[in-house]
């Protein structure tokens, strides 16, 4: 089968979708937008689906016990051209896809996630005014979002990169009439220009040192051994900086918790599933770059793991449902930004498909609650509402099991992978492990606080018209459920396996981590740290259920005995303060005075000022030649020709140095 | 020896034609009677109208002639024109001393 793939039309489908609703959304009826918004991402679901049939035999798919490379239909990775971009010298960049294991788990992710969630904001957005606007918006997304996952080469990348980034702007501040909103917006879009300086640094190093932006050509001129460290390190660590704008990672992680000014759905699409996860699949897709820069390694395991500590440890003490989850979501790309510090790249992407399912999940099971609660967000103003949504409540206790990393849910296998490959990556990355570990003690307590504050105990809150939601939501939250419960039966040794091509082998893969075999009393050392890790997960369940079922005072005697260490988490240790004070206040004040009153008042105005002053002066002399006089304007005429008459008439080979000769007389010499 | 017979030399017509010319000249710049500066003008084009004719005279070309019945032509509709709008001067100001005349509004 050598027939092209039409790989465009996943983008386009989407962006189709967006055009009919942007433009026509607000006179067409409301079923009409429906159909449309959810007709355009499962189109491109379907033809995710249908290239991955293309792509790979649904025999070979089930033959992946032996893992070994897993044979391709299609020569892979696939490159698709549409055409020549740029042309400037030396420089040729086309417009190109590639298609290869990493970019089909992404599409597979983002269009699949992508659709169960619009199918979700049709019950979500019902009512509200900007229907069609925001499933444009989402289409919008959803085109950018592919376009940045099947990119060939890293321009195509970041023009994905930013329209997600623009997507998401218009998304957060969809609400615009909430200045919260409009802000949070704004915040979001101005810090991820941040990180795209970053990465637009690392494009320009990358043609000025490799002449190209292709990413398998990168990869073959990387596979000298020349390239090492130097400049290879300083591309890493600016396409760092790009990947921790986008992936919310320190010291850029601020405005993901603001980014909840959204609607819920987007939050969990774009906040939670998809675009945040493109730092993620950025350094995955450039990790020959990271492969030869040791030090850029570190740097971004040693990055994801404070990441995961320190978002973790704010959400502790969040009485937001949405921020909790949004502190959350940071600490666990914290932990896929580790799995790649580790050069465990598969163990990232396969936290990051999972995170997908049981973070979408988590985020609109709490957008569930929030509707059902008529728009209540605040955690302490809930309570006992499991009798009131039970499956709201059923499906919430699925993601919180998956994400706190209990056995056979989806996130137990990931954040083992991920922890196993640092143990294995010497007494540095032992230091990564102990802090994923503590880090996932934190996870789990603050993930059962927020379950037993919502749906357990006794109605905190007015609770009379608490209503479950409708089945358009509640599908998806089911559907996610089951997958948040068997995502990761797959196990990372065929995940990885099927993604070696594509990133690399060099993860070290377990030799058995599913099915756990219990046939010896030798534990394996996988098996050892598995134990650990769902040890550590019911110990956080464990304190949770103190502080929070049996003696439910505790919490605030608990923040009164250590009002410092309270302030400082519920604070967000006052990084947003921190940078006001650093970075916004000076910025304002050098904008204000500076380049206001001193370049823009003072150099630029009075640069204005002094070129009207020189017209005016200049006009006051010669208006005097207009005097209307109609015998001054014929003496002018008169004078004019007799001057011509002199320029062309006079010997001036015999005037010129007698004239020269008389000025040089007159000046004294 | 008949003196007119004589043909008058090439020098003297452009020396007519140069004062004709001047004196359109010092008549424009100097005279403030609006009629009288356009008296001037018509001087100053027939000054020019005579050198066509010599020029055309000396180099047996009949094309200075042809020039200076067009220069004619316009001579006569620009003075249908400029005595018409010197009319219509003197009815809105009542003068035709130039002098006065230096303003476009009334």
């Amino acid at each position: 089968m050598n027939s092209s793939l039409h790989l465009w039309l996943i983008p386009l489908l989407p962006f189709a979708g967006f055009l009919v609703n942007g433009i026509l959304g607000r006179r067409l009826p409301k079923w009409m937008v429906t159909t449309v918004a959810l007709l355009a991402p499962l189109a491109a679901f379907g033809v995710v689906l249908q290239t991955t049939f293309r792509s790979f035999t649904p025999m070979e798919l089930r033959s992946w016990n032996d893992p070994g490379p897993i044979p391709a239909l299609l020569s892979l990775p696939r490159i698709e051209t549409f055409g020549n971009w740029i042309n400037a010298g030396a420089l040729h960049i086309d417009f190109s896809f590639v298609l290869d294991q990493l970019s089909l788990v992404m599409l597979l992710v983002v269009t699949g996630v992508g659709f169960l969630i619009h199918v979700y904001s049709v019950g979500y957005m019902s009512d509200d005014e900007g229907y069609a606007r925001y499933f444009s918006y989402l289409n919008l997304f959803l085109f950018f979002m592919t376009v940045l996952v099947l990119a060939g080469n890293a321009l195509v990348m970041f023009v994905g990169w930013e329209g997600v980034g623009l997507a998401s702007y218009l998304l957060i501040g969809f609400y615009f009439q909430k200045k919260s909103a409009a802000d949070a917006g704004k915040k979001a879009f101005i810090v991820n220009r941040i990180g795209d300086f970053g990465f637009l640094i690392a494009l320009f190093l990358l043609i000025a040192n490799f002449g190209t932006l292709t990413f398998t050509e990168i990869a073959s001129k990387l596979a000298y051994p020349g390239w090492q460290g130097g400049v290879v390190t300083v591309i890493a660590l600016c396409l760092l900086l790009g990947a921790a704008g986008k992936s919310a990672q320190l010291p850029l992680y601020i405005w993901l918790p603001d980014a909840m000014e959204g609607p819920t759905p987007v939050s969990a699409l774009i906040h939670a599933a998809t675009m945040v996860t493109a730092g993620i699949y950025m350094v995955a897709r450039l990790h020959p770059l990271f492969d030869r820069s040791p030090f850029a390694l570190s740097v971004v395991g040693l990055v994801g793991a404070a990441t995961a500590l320190f978002a973790a440890t704010i959400g502790l003490v969040q009485n937001d449902i949405k921020r909790v989850l949004a502190y959350s979501t940071i600490s666990q790309l914290g932990y896929m930004f580790m799995a790649c510090g580790v050069a465990a790249y598969s163990a990232g992407i396969f936290h990051l498909v999972t995170h997908a399912l049981f973070k979408a999940l988590l985020f609109l099971a709490a957008g569930s609650v929030i509707h059902g609660l008529g728009g209540e967000q605040d955690l302490r103003k809930m309570g006992g509402l499991w009798r009131k949504l039970p499956i709201t409540f059923a499906v919430t206790t699925v993601g919180v099991l998956a994400i706190a990393g209990f056995f056979p849910f989806a996130g137990f296998f990931s954040k083992d992978a991920i922890l196993y490959a640092a143990f294995t990556q010497g007494p540095g990355g032992k230091l990564l492990w102990a802090v994923g570990l503590f880090t996932a003690l934190l996870t789990s307590f603050y993930m059962f606080r927020l379950w037993y504050l919502a749906f357990l105990g006794k109605p905190r809150g007015e609770q009379q018209h608490v209503h479950e939601s409708p089945w358009s939501m509640l599908a998806p939250l089911v559907i996610l459920a089951l997958l948040s419960i068997s995502g990761g039966w797959i196990g990372i040794e065929r995940f990885s396996a099927f993604l070696a091509p594509s990133v690399g082998a060099r993860v070290p893969v377990p030799s058995s981590l599913f099915p756990v075999p219990f046939t010896h009393f030798h534990l394996s050392l996988e098996e050892l740290l598995s134990i650990v890790a769902v040890l550590v997960a019911l110990e956080g369940w464990a304190i949770a259920d103190k502080y929070y079922r049996r003696k439910p005072a505790s919490p605030a005697q608990l923040a009164a005995a250590l009002p410092g260490g309270y302030k400082l988490l519920a604070g967000k240790y006052f990084v947003d303060e921190f940078y006001g004070a650093v970075v916004v206040k000076p910025l304002i004040g050098f904008s204000k005075y500076i380049l206001g009153w001193v370049v823009d008042v003072g150099i630029l105005g009075g640069a204005v000022w002094l070129l009207g002053a020189v017209a005016t002066f200049a006009g006051a002399i010669l208006q005097r030649w207009q005097s209307g006089n109609l015998r001054s304007y014929a003496a002018w005429l008169a004078a004019g020709a007799a001057a011509l008459l002199l320029f062309v008439l006079a010997p001036w080979n015999a005037v010129w140095p007698l004239a020269i000769n008389f000025i040089w007389k007159v000046a004294g010499h | 020896m008949n003196l007119f017979a004589q043909e008058v030399p090439l020098s003297w017509y452009l020396l007519l034609s140069a004062a004709l010319f001047s004196l359109g000249v010092v008549g424009f710049l100097i005279k403030r009677n609006l009629i009288t500066i356009f008296m001037s003008i018509e001087l100053m084009l027939n000054g020019v109208n005579l050198s066509f004719v010599t020029f055309a005279h000396q180099w047996h070309q009949v094309k200075g002639q042809i020039f200076v019945f067009f220069v004619m032509m316009v001579a006569a509709a620009e003075a249908a024109v400029g005595l018409a709008i010197i009319i219509a001067i003197f009815r809105v100001r009542a003068t035709l001393a130039v002098d006065r005349i230096d303003r476009m509004k009334l």
